[in-house]
Order: structure tokens, then sequence, then C-alpha cells
């Protein structure tokens, strides 16, 4: 009972620090920052952003990209950990599906962001085309939105009604508002059994979802004829960065959780070597993915498409190219090898370096295959040939990233972090394993 | 035998009862009709008006009988506009041999459509395949494809392909995707960042006659709407009017053929050809052929050309393709 009170007391919430306080109000004011940039652009058009007819689309949907990628870290953690029954799970799933809701819900809303018609959304429900790669998308990310905050909730069911009694006493209206959204939850066999099962279909239904979105997205780019996009093998390469995009994610935000929360004693440095392992898994598919993406098609590639690599290889792209490369997949990669690597803080150095690559990448697959098109760039100003955002688009990129912290703040702040009911089930086992011996 | 015998006379009495009953009807309108003659008739004029019937007969009629009609008002045509014109398939033929870049067709293009960004919907190239290679000029048009890349990612249906060959933009249901830029792969389509500067149609615009510059896909430009796509029509405005689109007119050195391609003709006004025998005594081709999007586009390559290249040099401006004002 002791260790229980412990328990409860290590992982509810707990009020915001004071750095929790300055953090928030930080993402808040970078919020309405981008807000207010977005109401001009509104108010004068896409012409405040850098896009031109050449470079059509920039950052809008290279951060859409980076979004979805990361939201596939709920099929992965939660999907692929839950069935192959990896016990070690427990404390980082619910922080997995936190970022999964905040990436998926931040990338519906930048997708708007990038039209220029917004007022005209509806119409892609009136005059919706079944055959458009947008419509795929239409249908896939509230699909995914759905299951991905089913997936948080139905587990957080009993912890909702101990966090009930737990602030009985010390704050009735938190009580409240937990109880009501516990569902009366009394933990009835018959509750349990229906959780169990709903649990077990929406995690089924997390990894199928989850494919077929990032799958999607990768086809919104070789449905066209564009050098660069245009390739088979995009889907799989999608998939694949975006399991390194969310591990990378994952592990970034479970370190900042642990320190803030004090959660040595949950998530241990055995979370964090196992999270090494995956990550490695991670990004030791997707070199392979690039390596045919990138290295194969040097031996047979037409005119266009060498110009395209060349200026990936060493052209204007290069250093990006070869600091997303190198930094956000090779260096992991030697780095994870070493047990010592799989320390929490080389971990969090690694995994911030993955996240921020990761969205450089996105960068580096959407902006130059645009600057070379088929036919020659002439008759346009010279500052169409090349595109860097504008500070409307980095206000705004930086708010809807900003939107998605705090997103995962405000979870965090008022949810368990880690499963309480789980965590305590499994120490009473542990327990009673060791009396039984 | 009987029976048959009572069945066709039912079938007299049956239609005997029909046509009674129809001349009765009848004979109450046609009364009804001669009482408000005969009340017109009052105020009769006495002046007789001789007209001709849809059949050719000459007719008199008193002339306070003649009205002038309504003109029928302009229905809803917008299901007529997405199907095209009936037995109709337009189609162009540009003649490398001799363009020289004097960039008429351009000016034209520009003036009619009220382009006024930065970037033309008609554009003149400086094309060089190879270092070893002749270098020409070839004009650029919408390739209006059989099988055009950006209709089919088109989500909401704002862009279209029509049975005369036409591919046209609603840009009042345009959401500003931009993924057909990105799916063309001729770069043919344009995109309006800001609120469009059109000249005179956004002043007549702003004075609210709108009713004068009605928004069609029949005549992009007319206005151009912020945020939504622009490009190339086809002037389907100039072929309703017999007139050939505004950059075979503006050519003065005849590059331009326009045509049918169920006629098989094509002319730039002062010329005609039969198409086919025209693609294939000059070798025609289509840019792009590989990717398949079939476009109506034809180009006669730059043979026997009867322009220097270099004359076309002086008027080249690699980073401007609309004239703006001093």
């Amino acid at each position: 009972m002791e260790n229980y009170d412990k328990l409860l007391n290590d992982l509810a919430p707990k009020k915001f620090s004071k750095l929790g306080v300055i953090w928030t109000s930080f993402l808040i004011l970078v919020i309405i920052i981008g807000v207010i940039a977005y109401i001009d652009q509104l108010i004068k058009g896409q012409v405040v952003t850098n896009m031109r007819d050449y470079a059509l689309w920039g950052i809008y949907i290279s951060n859409f990209v980076f979004f979805v990628a990361t939201s596939f870290v709920g099929s992965v953690a939660v999907a692929i950990l839950r069935l192959s029954d990896k016990k070690w799970r427990t404390p980082i799933v619910r922080i997995a599906e936190i970022i999964t809701l905040a990436s998926i819900a931040m990338a519906g809303i930048t997708i708007m962001i990038d039209m220029a018609r917004p007022d005209r959304l509806l119409n892609l429900f009136v005059h919706a085309r079944l055959q458009s790669p947008i419509t795929w998308d239409v249908i896939i990310i509230p699909t995914f939105l759905a299951v991905s905050f089913l997936l948080l909730y139905f587990p957080l069911l009993p912890d909702l009604a101990i966090l009930k009694k737990y602030y009985e006493k010390t704050s009735p209206t938190a009580s409240k508002w937990y109880g009501k959204l516990s569902l009366n939850w009394t933990g009835s066999k018959t509750q349990k059994k229906i959780q169990t099962k709903s649990i077990k279909i929406v995690a089924l239904l997390i990894l199928p979802v989850g494919l077929v979105l990032q799958t999607i997205d990768a086809w919104l780019f070789s449905t066209t004829y564009r050098i660069g996009w245009d390739s088979t093998n995009f889907a799989p390469y999608f998939i694949s960065g975006a399991f390194v995009a969310g591990v990378g994610a994952l592990i970034t935000v479970i370190f900042v959780v642990r320190k803030f929360r004090h959660l040595e004693n949950y998530i241990t440095e055995l979370h964090f070597d196992k999270l090494g392992k995956l990550l490695t898994l991670a990004c030791l598919i997707y070199l392979y993915f690039n390596i045919n993406e990138y290295a194969l098609p040097v031996f047979t590639a037409k005119k266009g498409e060498l110009t395209h690599l060349d200026t990936l290889f060493t052209g204007h792209y290069a250093p990006l190219f070869w600091f997303v490369t190198i930094g956000g997949l090779l260096i992991p990669i030697i780095v994870l090898l070493f047990k010592k690597g799989r320390k929490p803080l080389p971990m969090f150095f690694i995994g911030l370096t993955v996240v921020i690559a990761s969205w450089w990448k996105r960068y580096v697959i959407v902006t130059p295959t645009l600057l070379h098109p088929f036919l020659p760039i002439q008759g346009v100003p010279e500052s169409w040939h090349h595109y860097f955002p504008s500070l409307h688009e980095w206000l705004i990129t930086f708010a809807t990233l900003a939107a998605a912290l705090l997103i995962i703040t405000v979870l965090v702040r008022f949810l368990p972090v880690i499963p309480i009911q789980r965590t305590a089930e499994e120490q009473d086992k542990l327990e009673t394993e060791k009396n039984t011996k | 035998m009987d029976k048959n015998k009572t069945d066709s006379r039912r079938k007299f009495l049956d239609k005997g009862l029909k046509l009674g009953l129809i001349t009765a009807i009848g004979g109450i309108g046609l009364s009804k009709l001669a009482t408000k003659l005969t009340a017109q008739t009052d105020q009769n004029s006495g002046d007789k008006m001789e007209l001709m019937t849809t059949d050719g007969t000459i007719i008199q009629v008193d002339s306070s009988e003649v009205m002038e009609m309504e003109h029928t008002p302009k229905h809803d045509n917008s299901a007529a506009i997405r199907e095209g014109m009936p037995n109709r398939k337009f189609v162009m033929v540009v003649d490398l041999a001799k363009c020289k870049n004097a960039l008429k067709c351009q000016v034209s293009c520009n003036k009619n459509h009220y382009i006024t960004g930065d970037n033309a919907w008609l554009k003149v190239y400086k094309m060089q395949e190879t270092n070893d290679t002749a270098p020409y000029w070839m004009p650029t048009t919408c390739q209006h494809c059989d099988k055009p890349a950006c209709v089919t990612v088109c989500p909401v249906d704002a862009t279209f392909k029509r049975r005369d060959g036409l591919v046209l933009i609603d840009n009042t249901r345009c959401i500003g995707c931009r993924f057909c830029m990105a799916a063309c792969p001729y770069s043919t389509r344009v995109f309006n960042w800001s609120e469009p500067n059109q000249g005179e149609i956004t002043l007549a615009l702003d004075m609210g006659e709108e009713g004068q510059h009605i928004s069609s896909p029949e005549h992009a430009g007319m206005p151009s709407i912020k945020g939504t796509v622009d490009k190339c029509d086809f002037c389907p405005h100039s072929i309703q009017n017999g007139e050939l689109p505004h950059c075979v007119t503006a050519c003065p050195n005849g590059v331009f053929y326009f045509g049918d391609k169920y006629e098989d003709t094509v002319t730039n006004g002062d010329e005609t050809f039969r198409l086919s025998k025209l693609l294939k005594d000059k070798a025609g081709y289509r840019l792009m052929e590989g990717l398949g999007t079939e476009p109506s586009v034809y180009y006669l390559p730059p043979v026997d050309r009867l322009v220097d290249f270099e004359d076309g040099l002086e008027q080249y401006n690699e980073f401007q393709s609309v004239e703006k004002p001093e």
C-alpha cells in the first residue's frame, strides 16, 4: 500500500514549476505571433511567402510531411511493441500516443495553411474527386486522428478514475473533471473486458491506418512526373523515414519529461537502451531506402535526374543534404552501436539531431525538385529561380511546431504520462513473484 | 379472329375518344385565343406588316400584333461549359522554323487576358538541346493534353477536360492547393499569389460592373482571382466568335496554326493546311511525348528556317515575360 501511494504521488499530474510556466508562456507567445502572421497571409495572399510559380510548395508542405512522419511513432511504439508484447514498453507508450495525437492534429492544420483559399475548404467535400491524392489525404488524416485519439483515451480510463479519487480532497474541480472523463470507470470485470477488447481493436487498426497515411503522403509526390518525386521507391522510403522521425521525437520528449517530472525510477536506462536499439534499426532501414533513392539512380540517371542529383551531392543543396544524411542517419547509427551511446544524455542529443535532420530532410525532398522543372525557368524574375522561406513562413511554421509542443506539454501536465494502473499491476506481479520464490 | 375484331374495335373507340378530347381542349384554347385576338383588333392600327415564317412563306400581320420578343435570358450554362463544343477537337501547330521571338503573341495574350503578374501564360523559350545543336525559339501555350496530369490530381474538379479538347479552370472553385502546378510537366500554370491588379478589369469590378465581366472558364483572366490558378485557355471566347486565338492573329510570322482535328485543318489566318499532311511532311512532334500526356499542341522542327535565331536575341529577356508599366 505504501508502495502504491508513492507510485501515485510520483505519477499523478503535477502543477507546472516556474520553468514550466515560462516554457508554456513562451510557446503561447510563439503561437500568437504565428497567428498574426497567418492573418496577414490571409489578407495579402500567399505573396507574403517566398513561394512562386516554380517553387510552388515550400516549408508549409515539408513541415506537413514532417508532422505526418512524426505521428508514425504511435503506430510503431504502440502497435508493434504491443503486438509483439514487449514488456518494457509500459512507461513510454503513453508519451508516444501523445506525440502522435499532437503531430497528426498539427499536420491537418499545416496542410490547410498551405491552401491559398481556406474559405473554400468545403469544396473538398462538396466537389471531392476520388482520384486525387489530396482527397485520399482528406479521408485518411481524420481517420488517423480519430484512431490515435482512441488509442490514447481507452487505456487512460482506469487512470482517470484513480485520479478522480486522488484529487477528491485536494482539488474537487479537478476530481470532478477526471471523474467525468473516466466515463464512470469502476474497474468491474465487464468494463475491463470491453476496455481490453477495444484497445486491442484500436491497436490493430493504427498499424494499417498509419502505413496508409505515410504511403498517401509519399504518393502526393510520386503521382507527379517531377524528377526526384516520380519514384516507385517513395512509399517505403517515407514509411522508413517516418519510423526514424517518430522514434527520434519519442526519445527527445521522453528525456525531457523524465528529467522534469523526476521519473528516473520509472523510465530507466534500460528503456533508453532499448529505444536506442529501436532507433538504430529504424536508421538502418532508412539508410537502405536512401541508398535505393539516391545512390542507385547514379548508374542510369537521365540528364534531368543527374542535374537533380548533382545539386544534392555537390551543388546548392549539398550542405543540407549531407547534414541530413550524415547527421541524421550515419552518426546516429554509429553512436548507438555502442552501449555508452545509448545512455540517456547522449541519446537525447542523438534524438534531437534526428528530429532536426528529419525536418530538413523533408525540405530537401520538396524544394530542389520544384526548382528543376522539365522546361527551363525563363521569363520570370531572377528571385523565382531560388527558394528560401520568408519571415511569414518561418513565423507560421514555428507557430505550428510550438502548437504541437504545447499540445504535448498540456497533455503531459494533466494526464499521467506513465500508466498508473498498469505500472501498479506490474509491480504487484513482481512482488508476488519475489514472494513466491 | 373474333377476339381480334373486338380488340381493333376497342382500339378504334379508344383512339377516337382521345382524339375527341384533344379537339375539345384545342377548341377551347382556340376560342380563348380568338377572344384575345378580337379584343386586340379593337385597337387595330390598320397597318399591315409583311413577315417571313420559318418555312419561308410570306405572311401579312397587323403591325399592332408584332411585339418585340424578350431576349432569352442567358441560362445557366455551366454544364455546357464543362461539356465543351460538340464535334470539335481543337489543336494547334507551332512552326519553329518561323519563330524569331518577336513576342507579339505574348504581348497580345497578356493584353487580352489581362495578365499583369510576373509570369506570362504564353512563353517563348530560348532552347538549345546540347552545345552541338542549333538554338531555336520555342513558344509554348498550355498543351491541352488529352491525358492531362493536372486534371487527374485536382481534388475538387476545378480544372477539367472537355470533349473539344480544352483543359480549362473554374477559378471560382479552385482551392489553391497548387497540386496541378506540381503535376504539369510543362510548367504552364500560373498562380495568383496576391490580389491581381488587372487594370481596366479590376477597375470595372471595383465600380460594381460585374455584369460586363462575368467570370467564366471560357475566358481565363476575366477576372483572375487571388489564391487560384490561371493558364492559357486556347481562347474559346474567340473561337465562338469565329476568330482565331489572340496569339495566332497577333503573330507577324505565321508561326501558330490553329484548327480542328476532326476537320483535319489548321490555319494561321493566311495559309490553311491539312493537319495530317502537315505533320507528316514536316515531321511534326509533341513536347515530351514520352510522358504519355498526349498534348493537343504540335511542333514542326526548326529546319529550313526563314529567320535568323540571332534576330530574336534582341527581344529576349530572361527575367521578364509581362511588360510592366513604367
